[in-house]
């Protein structure tokens, strides 16, 4: 069984010149949840790009089983579902149930099947009664669902989050942690935020520099103080060993 | 400006909306074909923020303030095509979404507030372009004078539209002498604001600025100095031009522009005119003087407009189109 | 002049009109504002019945004829000119209230005020019973072409952000003891709108990216909208018919 991702020697650079990624080497096996970890610049963004075809590098990328090519960009869309750091930027829609419709509409849906589509995923994100809201309404929490639900209206096979909780309340925080439970996907989630990484995901990987410094069972990463430290991270006040 | 239903007869307001959808449809083909699927949600965005910079007024003196027109500023940005475009839907969306203007008086709301103050600006930027140094100071100061030529420009748009459609005896004199007087004031708040906005995203992002895509990065520099003495004696050579064309209404003689009339076949004394006899015939004026005045001035402001916005149009659509950009 | 109002005009009611497709209440305000522009002044009785019919329909769509009035606010710069018309204007003068004004005049006056009023009360009904994306879709239904509509839906989505984001700029400003008067210090005021612009153009870009990612290839789905039956056009065309039927009474007789 092919894994849901693999990333093979995969290397960007900016228009400017500069280095974004050196070389990245990753697999994610189908149905797990691998948390990348990080200083700021380190990559993780310009990475999260690539999954989906919007930044182009070189090397391979390849998700269950399909090689990301020029042909195959669609496909590969479908199959990775992206949910960006800033809500704003998904919801472009004038309301909720057009965006989450945006992606399917694209796919082809049409008519009664697209409508149903949009309610599945306004359900799968408890956010069933934003359909008719204008996204500049919503609350930071009730966008980052909306925005949620407008990649799974795509019924991805792998969901890529990036920074998924900056801005939220902590209930907002817990009901997004409820939310990526009970999803049945591939998660890849960008964040800062490392008791979310602990409670979510069961792999963690460090990048920097443009590269994977390390890989590993999530309490192992983050009980590694030396490893952390090393790559501007740090457990915050109270779940750190020194202070429990 | 934002002129409501019944403010000019139906037959302004059908033949402006005419030109006004002839022009807009020419700009959007032209758009077209440079439009990369990027420029749907871009030019959304600057519509947006053209909207929004209409709504914050800016101080002009003692405290009261004035605001942003912002046809030629949109034009220099996004290019004249894509600026007309911007400036018309923010006008069609106020009209129909917030009430903002009349729905019949969206012909030459359009016509007035977008196309005339798009085109009619990048002409003057254009023009202004070719004396003023290959600099980023250069740009700056053409977008200054372009900005305040777009809003009287705009403004002697809506006093020629009230020559034909006037629906109150209030002569073509009064209403132009009015309008470009006060409208030349505010152009010179726009003039400022536009330049030096346009400086702002120059030296940050000159990519962004689509009236400076001819320089190359060794004549953008951070400070731009702006060649205040193109600036002044630009906006003094328009200040005396409009002085000298003003007064003639005033003047009880005026030997020029009755010679412009005669020559133009305007009959000073007889009842026949050039635009007909009901306008003039029910709207006596001051002095017949002042109507053939009137008419010459109509006629030499028409043809500046038209020959600004159509110039404007054309050289926009002349121009090479910009080189790709790096990636999707 | 440009300082556009941005309060939403739409009023949540359920109502006959609040019901009717989007397209077919353009086309009816339109039509009907149409026939008021043209209607001859000098029916009287004929304004006298628009503006029966903009009341009633204040009423049928419980949108208020006291909301309606208070939006109308928006036309009084050019009521205001409208009054003065009678004083400056040329013509055969007359004595009201012992001040010579042009007869000619106060029927120009009476006229602008007349057609702006009830042609402003149209557009208010309108947007006060159709939703901001319901009327996209009805110009859209309406032959507008996709690229306008598509520019102008991103335009609305994206203008509440971009004014708080220049009002937190400005509050940023004034906290630093910014307080300009005069043309000449505006210039913090120009150089944060080009800020401003950069920031608004780097947004659409990741929008664009966003879009990109959900499958945009460079057109905008149709996001199909159900079509009017006959009985909601019929029951559109009702203003219009009035409307139109009204103005030729009134030019036929006048």
């Amino acid at each position: 069984m092919s894994p849901a991702l693999e990333v093979r020697g995969l290397r960007f650079t900016y228009p400017d010149g500069r280095l974004a990624l050196g070389g990245i080497e990753l697999t994610v096996e189908e149905g797990q949840r691998v948390a990348v970890l990080g200083p700021n610049g380190a990559g993780k963004t310009t990475l999260a790009l690539h999954l989906n075809g919007i930044l182009r590098g070189s090397g391979s990328i390849t998700v269950d089983g399909l090689e990301l090519n020029d042909d195959n960009l669609d496909e590969i869309r479908r199959r990775v579902g992206l949910v960006f750091q800033d809500a704003n930027d998904q919801l472009f829609m004038p309301t909720v149930a057009e965006d989450v419709a945006f992606g399917p509409a694209n796919l082809g849906l049409a008519g009664a099947e697209l409508e149903e589509r949009v309610a599945a995923a306004l359900r799968q994100v408890n956010a069933a009664d934003l359909a008719r809201r204008p996204p500049h309404h919503l609350s930071g929490g009730e966008k980052r669902s909306a925005a949620i639900a407008t990649a799974l209206a795509m019924e991805p096979q792998m969901l890529v989050l990036d920074e998924p909780t900056s801005g939220l309340d902590p209930l907002g925080r817990r009901e997004l942690v409820e939310t990526l439970q009970a999803l049945d996907m591939t998660l890849l989630i960008i964040t800062h935020d490392l008791p979310f990484a602990l409670e979510l995901c069961e792999r963690s990987v460090i990048v920097d520099g443009g590269e994977v410094v390390a890989t590993g069972a999530t309490p192992d990463i983050l009980a590694n103080d030396a490893l952390l430290r090393r790559h501007r991270l740090e457990m915050p006040f109270g779940f750190r060993k020194d202070n429990a | 400006m934002h002129a409501p239903d019944g403010f000019l007869n139906a037959g302004t307001a059908v033949a402006t909306g005419a030109i006004s959808i002839g022009t807009i449809g020419v700009a959007l083909r032209q758009v077209q074909d440079t439009i990369k699927d990027k420029q749907v949600p871009l030019a959304g965005i600057a519509a947006a923020f053209i909207f929004a910079a209409q709504m914050f007024n800016f101080p002009v003196a003692a405290g009261t303030t004035g605001h942003l027109l912002g046809g030629a500023l949109a034009a220099i940005l996004l290019g004249p095509h894509m600026g007309a475009i911007v400036v018309t839907i923010v006008v069609v969306v106020q009209a129909l979404m917030f009430a903002d203007g009349g729905l019949t008086a969206l012909g030459y709301n359009v016509l007035n507030m977008a196309i005339v103050p798009a085109y009619g600006g990048y002409a003057v930027f254009r023009l202004f372009r070719r004396v003023v140094p290959q600099t980023s100071g250069g740009v700056v100061a053409a977008t200054g004078l372009a900005g305040l030529v777009s809003v009287v420009l705009s403004a002697a748009a809506f006093s020629i539209q009230w020559l034909f459609g006037a629906t109150a005896p209030v002569t073509f004199a009064e209403v132009f002498t009015a309008m470009v007087g006060v409208h030349f004031l505010i152009g010179i708040g726009e003039g400022v604001v536009s330049a030096l906005a346009v400086g702002a995203v120059l030296a940050a992002r000159p990519d962004l600025v689509h009236g400076a895509s001819d320089l190359d990065p060794s004549q953008i520099s951070q400070q731009h100095r702006v060649p205040i003495r193109t600036f002044l004696i630009g906006g003094l050579l328009a200040a005396l031009f409009l002085a000298a064309v003003v007064s003639q209404f005033a003047a009880d003689d005026p030997d020029g522009l009755e010679s412009v009339a005669i020559a133009t076949g305007i009959d000073e004394s007889g009842e026949d005119h050039a635009l007909g006899g009901s306008i003039f015939a029910d709207y006596a004026t001051e002095g017949l003087e002042n109507e053939s005045a009137s008419l010459a001035i109509a006629g030499i402001t028409g043809t500046l407009i038209v020959l600004a916005v159509g110039w404007g149009l054309f050289a926009a659509v002349r121009e090479k189109k910009p080189t790709a950009s790096a990636n999707a | 002049m440009g300082a556009g109002h941005t309060h939403a005009l739409y009023v949540h009611e359920h109502s006959p009109i609040h019901r009717l497709p989007p397209q077919v209440k353009i086309a009816a305000a339109v039509l009907f504002v149409f026939s008021v522009a043209v209607t001859p002044r000098e029916a009287i009785w004929a304004f006298a019945g628009y503006a029966v019919a903009i009341a009633a329909l204040s009423r049928i769509s419980r949108v208020g004829l006291h909301f309606l009035l208070i939006r109308l606010v928006g036309v009084v710069p050019f009521i205001a000119f409208a009054f003065l018309i009678p004083f400056i204007a040329s013509g055969q003068q007359v004595e009201v209230l012992g001040i010579s004004v042009s007869q000619e005049g106060l029927q120009a006056a009476w006229n602008i005020i007349a057609k702006a009023t009830i042609g402003a009360s149209t557009s208010i009904l309108l947007a006060g019973t159709t939703e901001i994306p319901d009327i996209l879709a009805g110009m859209a239904r309406l032959k507008v072409p996709v690229v306008f509509t598509s520019i102008a839906g991103f335009m609305i989505r994206y203008l509440g952000l971009i004014v708080d984001e220049i009002g937190r700029m400005r509050v940023a400003m004034t906290a630093r003891g910014y307080d300009p008067r005069w043309l000449w210090q505006a210039k913090p005021i120009a150089q944060s709108a080009g800020a401003m612009f950069i920031r608004s153009y780097e947004r659409g870009e990741r929008v664009h990216d966003a879009m990109v990612a959900r499958g945009y290839r460079g057109e905008m789905p149709e996001l199909r909208r159900r079509e009017p039956t006959v009985r909601e056009w019929l029951l559109g065309a009702m203003l219009p018919l009035f409307g139109i039927s009204v103005m030729v009474a009134a030019m036929v007789t006048t």
